[in-house]
């Protein structure tokens, strides 16, 4: 079976839960900003964890199903259409051959995912079927999907009309919203004080925020320690001798607007970097909108091992709902 | 005679001039065809243009130009 696509929204790609083991080629791991929202939505419509789906940030697509399926659409509050007619987001929908799934504007949060029963059945490039568009590579073409495209989808495993995600398993954005941060490995270039009005301060998403990092601004520019650029760096103070950039890195090129590295990032460069987002909040800043009030909190190593124990009790506690 | 409201399709932020030293695409109290374009929004380091869906007189924008907007303001109202 295969959908239509009638109308991409605004930028919708096939995402999974992404391609690790090649970052130090430059090629980065893809995959859904939110992976909780993905993995729920695959569970509900009896799909693998890693089945891919559709990514669609702010606009939902139009879609056209030629057979009957089941869909499930989480993340982002987006009310979601079949025909016309309102139904639930984070539950399974049956859907009717000839029927069309739209959307209604965006209410809260950035992106949804759409899980269709037997998944997106693109071609798998370097063990995934994550879109990674500026290098033309994975999902759809290696592109986002665009009207016209009929995208092919597998074959149905169980059915499971009717399941839903109970709202104490589904992600609340807590307003303003705090990002973890583990300072390192360069925040010794800036000084004391500096360092510590940035995690003080109001910050605000920036509106060129995207896949590959997520921008913020509002904050004072940063401080920096005094030092001789060594060889092989550039002359900026927020410079340094190119390094691997981690996931959830954050860089501050010039010291003005921080920049935490996502799911298409770059491996590596030249910019000092003050920290890094936990792995428990990376899937949250996939779902900030642009100008969302944001905090930085400062927390140790032990604190964010246990933040990522909690994510992964979440888990397995939705795995146990929907299994 | 109806009040019509434009509204924001993604948030961003929104601009009323195709550049900073153009002219704005309308002027408060303009009149409007369908598919007129009355802003811009950037987001994602693109921008989009904003287009009128239907005919309308004597438009009064509701934001000013460079103000950050959500998906779903009303961006700007117009008598159908």
């Amino acid at each position: 079976m295969a959908v239509k696509v009638i109308n991409p929204g605004l930028l919708t790609s096939v995402q999974d839960l992404g391609r690790p083991g090649y970052f130090h080629l430059g090629i980065p791991t893809s995959g859904a900003m939110d992976s909780y929202a993905l993995r729920a939505a695959n569970l509900l419509v009896g799909n693998e964890e890693g089945a891919a789906g559709l990514e669609a940030v702010f606009v939902g697509p139009k879609l056209e199903f030629t057979q009957d399926s089941v869909v499930a659409v989480t993340g982002a509050e987006m009310p979601v259409r079949i025909d016309g007619q309102e139904h639930p987001g984070w539950s399974a929908i049956p859907i009717k051959a000839g029927q069309t799934l739209s959307f209604d504007y965006l209410k809260s949060g950035a992106r949804i995912y759409i899980a269709i029963a037997g998944g997106i059945d693109v071609p798998v490039a370097l063990g995934s079927r994550s879109t990674y568009p500026i290098g033309a590579l994975g999902g759809f073409k290696g592109r986002a999907i665009a009207a016209g495209d009929e995208l092919p989808v597998g074959k149905a495993g169980r059915a499971v009309n009717g399941a839903s995600v109970p709202e104490s398993l589904r992600r609340k954005s807590p307003m303003p919203v705090e990002l973890r941060i583990v300072p390192g490995l360069y925040d010794h270039r800036v000084t004391k004080a500096s360092l510590d009005r940035f995690f003080e301060e109001e910050w605000k998403v920036a509106p060129e925020a995207d896949r590959m990092g997520y921008r913020f601004k509002g904050g004072t520019p940063l401080e920096f320690v005094e030092r001789e650029q060594p060889f092989g760096a550039g002359s900026d103070p927020s410079n340094i001798v190119d390094s691997c950039y981690p996931y959830g890195s954050v860089q501050v090129p010039g010291g003005t607007e921080p920049i935490i590295l996502h799911r298409d990032a770059v491996s590596g460069g030249g910019y000092f970097m003050i920290g890094t987002v936990i792995s428990a909040d990376m899937d949250l800043i996939g779902q900030l909108q642009p100008n969302t009030p944001s905090r930085f909190r400062r927390v140790t190593m032990e604190e964010a091992m246990q933040a990522r124990h909690e994510e992964a009790a979440r888990l397995d506690k939705l795995r146990a709902h929907l299994g | 005679m109806s009040k019509l409201e434009i509204k924001a399709p993604m948030p961003g932020t929104f601009y009323r001039k195709p550049s900073p030293d153009s002219a704005p695409f309308k002027a408060d109290g303009d009149d409007v065809a369908a598919g007129d374009v009355v802003g811009l929004i950037e987001v994602m380091k693109s921008f989009h243009e904003v287009k009128a869906e239907a005919a309308g007189k004597a438009i009064r924008f509701l934001l000013d130009d460079s103000d950050a907007i959500m998906a779903g303001q009303t961006i700007a109202e117009i008598d159908g």
